[in-house]
């Protein structure tokens, strides 16, 4: 399509039921009570010109372009901060009104550069030109801002003060848009200017590189660099973001074959035009030197990689499949999908795996961070997924993070939930680190519950505790919804005094007194939600914990509404779909167990196949009997299972023992370090297909470019099948999801049509619900009746000791995502080129440790290096850090313990003791050379 | 016979006795059922073999309700 230019009606919209009317030069229109009159004009296509009122932000009344008449009243009123009043009679235009445009518009343009008005592309260019102002009656010899020095910092926008006229929408941007207030106006009257933070460089400033003010700014001051080196693109490409689960909407807008920018887009349901650093700037690896772009095969890890076509690297993954199937058998075989590729992608390569290689040996990256959340959403509602849309926190009074850090990781849907509070909306944060939500700019947590790695089950038993013995429970919504006699039961169980605040306090370390004050906040305080990250699931108890969430969330009757629910913030763009499509061993498509007949009949007509009634083995199952020598054949689709999951050493040795290892991925990866065939990988950029983000929101994906290694993922995949013996004919991803919703009921309304029609849907989309379902549980909680499960607290077996006294536990940061492959070939490594320890003040004197040294950080499995940061974010006898640097081996130090439900590793909890050291560990030494290891760490 | 093993014994009494922890609060009843049902549901056949040949040699560090659990393993 050509450039899509999204209309803006200057001032957001009213939400008010009551509809006043009104005439707008001559034209009667009917608007809701509250709209200014600039929205109602442009809602009925008369344009009145502005320059400081974008839809995105409240109105603010400074540049006075969008002066109108008002008949009865004097003057000139600004129409963005005038409402619209029943019977008013409004001329937009008139020789005065013009008159005044045209003198305040020379004014700007009399301190601005000469070549402004004839930029083309601002709108402070369009209105000039519109109000044919080619002469500046004043000249532009006054005094000026002209020549002032560009603010050339940020690597991927600038900022060049001689274009700016200082109507603040930046400032407001960063304000109401991203909630960071980096921005604000120093100075008064004609010294005023836009400061980043204390009047610093914008790199060096609180700046966040969401890149909402940029998207503000009507003169170009703040502009895109990738535009300034290109020129404007040309054409729009309407997709869905591929970093994190919030799935935010963007325009690809292209010159030519070329990506100039993403910009969000204002109808994305998820984002609603907002966008972070990553999905905004960090698309610049899609073209980087570093992609594969050619199929490579080796007989031997040991050997050099051969370029191959197409058809060689697909024939010997296959034969050496039929070779590996015959002589070991069908479980010698399987696969892994990824929650980096689509729905369709996704759902190919299990029914591959199930209906051409016989196995359920299929698994997906959701193993290792969100499996949890399906398992224990499941068992206590009935669906494994979150309850509510991310609109729904506009609706909440109370709202509770656990275990997640939304303004790194989930940075859109951050700026929505910081809108909420700075309303009004009460905080309770539960985190062994004080992340940015605690404190920020016009928030303050109620209560910060800083409780330590390990203990989550102890703290929502405290707080159900308090709950019950209180009597905080909402009778009438148990009665309604929830089955009885379980309730009773866990009623009990959780009355019992070994679950009150005061004695979980030895294993939390939360002050009694705070988990009752949170408790009595979450449950008395209105609509209450809960959203929850890997702090909560990537635990020996992570599916516990879900469970006790929901327990507490039925509890109280925060369920079945807007404002309330359990919400998985997911990392990845398509765990939630990769889920849905039947990637775990046991389940199918819709979450239906490979033993139930009627689904096994589904697919089995469908596909022409007999399946495995009987669940496969999960990626650590798989590493585990590759270790054993039981397991032979892989196809890795989109995961870098030896750099992101548990215990490296155990991962590697198992894949050595592999004697097929297939990769497909848009970069060499740690897992490539043991594949026998590299399978170039497409961006989400290079392909047509669907991505399903945390709120069940399915988004399309629409190809911008063509594929760099000719083939999409959704190919390859479909030309290995028919290679192994089972032909998949589509010729295009539609086919795949119109499949999917034929057999899959929760998706039996999904199809592109549709997706293209409504813009996207959130499942359950069928005859019940034609255009999805924002919130669950509304009428009845899905499995039935809600079921209350006793959650005991069982400490995990990775303790601290004398000799490894620290509690290790990891995170992300903003500028960087997951293993970092990505990320690292992106600008957005100025920002943080190395994974860094948080380590306490009190703990890093004790040891003699100083800041931005190495320290080796030595767990029961392993040793890693590392460079340090002292910091008060973290509490004494904890330490932190990241896992986006292959090189810091941050995996080398974690262990095998996982959840007890889904094995989803402990990732969170991991004994470690750390000494000040001089050099690399015998891991990084053996894995990356010295000078792989110094681009790192600048220095050994 | 003895099945070929798929992992280390150790790690497969990690993730049982991990699994009877969790249904430990239930009535024994219960919490057999509750072991019993979630190893037939997420365990392939071939680790079941290993458990059930594990036990057959004594099974020890095995938690009481995997020993119960196991007689009702399909």
């Amino acid at each position: 399509m050509a450039l899509l230019i999204e209309k803006d009606y200057g001032t957001p919209e009213s939400k008010a039921e009551k509809n006043v009317t009104a005439t707008i030069d001559g034209k009667k229109v009917s608007i809701p009570e509250g709209t200014s009159v600039l929205r109602a004009a442009r809602e009925a296509d008369i344009d009145i010109p502005a320059l400081c009122a974008t839809d995105s932000l409240q109105p603010y009344g400074s540049c006075r372009v969008c002066l109108v008449e008002i008949e009865g009243r004097r003057g000139f009123p600004a129409s963005c901060h005038t409402p619209v009043e029943d019977g008013m009679t409004i001329r937009t235009t008139s020789e005065k009104i013009e008159k005044l445009r045209r003198g305040v518009t020379e004014l700007y343009l009399s301190d601005h550069p000469e070549d402004m008005a004839a930029d083309g592309r601002s709108e402070m260019a369009t209105l000039a030109e519109n109000l044919g102002l080619t002469e500046i009656r004043y000249g532009r010899e006054g005094k000026n801002h002209l020549q002032t020095p560009v603010d050339e910092s940020n690597p991927y926008f600038v900022f060049d003060p001689e274009k700016c006229i200082v109507c603040a929408r930046c400032v407001r941007a960063c304000e109401e848009t991203q909630g960071t207030f980096a921005l604000t106006v120093e100075g008064r009257g004609f010294d005023s200017k836009i400061a980043a933070s204390q009047n610093e460089a914008f790199f060096d400033s609180e700046c966040v590189s969401c890149g909402a003010c940029v998207q503000a700014c009507p003169t170009d001051a703040l502009i895109e660099k990738s535009v300034l080196e290109n020129g404007m693109p040309e054409r729009s490409v309407v997709t869905t973001c591929g970093y994190c689960g919030v799935g935010c909407s963007f325009k690809a807008e292209l010159k030519g074959d070329e990506v100039v920018r993403m910009m969000p887009h204002k109808d994305g349901k998820a984002n609603h035009g907002h966008s972070c650093i990553k999905g905004r700037f960090a698309y610049g690896y899609v073209m980087h030197p570093e992609r594969v772009k050619k199929p490579m095969i080796r007989k031997s890890i040991e050997d050099a990689w051969q370029e191959v076509s197409w058809q060689e690297a697909i024939d010997y993954a296959a034969s050496e499949f039929k070779r590996i199937r015959e002589k070991y058998g069908k479980d010698a075989v399987g696969g892994v999908t990824s929650s980096r590729c689509t729905n369709e992608e996704t759902y190919l390569v299990q029914k591959m795996l199930r209906a051409a290689a016989g196995t359920n040996n299929v698994d997906t990256c959701a193993r290792v961070c969100h499996s949890p959340t399906g398992y224990g959403l499941k068992t206590t509602l009935g669906t494994s997924a979150g309850t509510q849309h991310f609109d729904s926190v506009e609706q909440a009074d109370v709202i509770m993070v656990i275990g997640a850090n939304p303004t790194d990781a989930h940075p859109v849907f951050a700026s929505q939930m910081k809108r909420r509070l700075r309303a009004g909306a009460k905080l309770i944060v539960a985190d062994p680190r004080k992340i940015d939500l605690v404190r920020s700019a016009h928030i303050e947590a109620a209560y910060h519950l800083p409780l330590q790695p390990g203990s989550n089950v102890a703290l929502i038993n405290a707080i159900a505790h308090v709950v019950v013995t209180e009597d905080l429970i909402d009778h009438d919504y148990v009665q309604k919804f929830c089955d009885r006699e379980d309730f009773e039961v866990w009623r009990e169980f959780i009355a019992d005094p070994q679950n009150s605040p005061e004695n979980m306090q030895q294993f939390t370390g939360v002050a009694a007194e705070d988990v009752r004050g949170a408790a009595r906040l979450y449950a008395s305080g209105g609509n209450a939600a809960i959203y929850y990250g890997l702090g909560v699931t990537e635990h020996s108890q992570g599916s516990t914990m879900v469970m006790g969430m929901a327990n507490l969330a039925m509890a109280t009757g925060n369920l079945g509404k807007a404002g309330a629910g359990v919400n998985p913030l997911r990392g990845q763009n398509n765990v939630q779909g990769s889920c849905d499509m039947g990637s775990f061993p046991h389940e199918f498509p819709g979450y239906r167990h490979v033993s139930e007949d009627d689904a096994r009949n589904i697919y089995e007509k469908e596909w022409g196949v007999t399946l495995d009634k009987e669940p496969g083995l999960r990626i650590p199952n798989m590493i585990d009997a590759a270790v054993a020598g039981a397991f032979k054949w892989m196809y890795v689709q989109g995961e870098d299972i030896a750099h992101s999951d548990p215990n490296i050493q155990h991962i590697e040795a198992g894949f050595r023992k592999m004697e097929c290892v297939i990769v497909q991925d848009i970069f060499m990866t740690e897992t490539a370090r043991y594949a026998h065939v590299f399978l170039p990988g497409s961006s989400f950029l290079e392909k047509d297909g669907t991505f399903t983000n945390a709120e069940r929101r399915i988004n399309r994906v629409r190809k911008a470019v063509e594929p760099l290694a000719g083939l999409a993922d959704w190919e390859a995949t479909c030309a290995l099948s028919k290679a192994m013996g089972y032909p998949m004919e589509y010729t295009h991803p539609s086919e795949i999801m119109d499949e999917i919703a034929r057999t899959t009921p929760s998706f039996a309304g999904v199809s592109y049509e549709k997706l293209d029609r409504l813009g996207s849907v959130q499942w359950p989309c069928n005859d019940a619900a034609p255009d999805g379902t924002p919130v669950m549980h509304v009428e009845k909680i899905v499995r039935g009746l809600g079921k209350f499960m006793l959650t005991g607290f069982v400490p995990t077996e990775e303790r601290s000791t004398r000799k490894f006294p620290l509690l290790l536990t990891t995170g992300r940061i903003l500028s960087q995502y997951n293993v970092g492959t990505q990320t690292r070939r992106t600008e957005n490594s100025k920002w943080t080129s190395e994974d860094l320890l948080e380590i306490h003040p009190h703990d890093a004197e004790q040891r003699g440790i100083r800041d931005g040294e190495l320290v080796a950080v030595t767990s029961r499995k392993g040793e890693t290096v590392l460079r340090t940061k002292i910091s008060e974010r973290v509490q004494p006898g904890v330490v932190y850090t990241t896992f986006h640097f292959a090189e810091s081996g941050t995996n080398v130090v974690t262990t095998e313990f996982s959840d007890w439900a889904t094995e989803c590793p402990e990732y969170k909890v991991t004994a470690v003791e750390v000494r000040p050291t001089n050099r690399f560990s015998n891991w990084q030494d053996e894995h990356f050379s010295q000078e792989e290891l110094q681009n790192i760490y600048d220095r050994p | 016979m003895t099945a070929q093993p798929v992992m280390e014994n150790e790690r497969m009494v990690y993730k049982a006795n991990k699994i009877a922890a969790f249904f430990e609060p239930y009535p024994e009843d219960k919490a057999v059922e509750g072991v019993a049902e979630h190893i037939t549901k997420f365990w392939t056949p071939a680790m079941r073999a290993q458990l059930q040949d594990y036990i057959a040699t004594g099974g020890a560090e095995l938690h009481p309700l995997v020993l119960k659990a196991a007689e009702h393993l399909k």
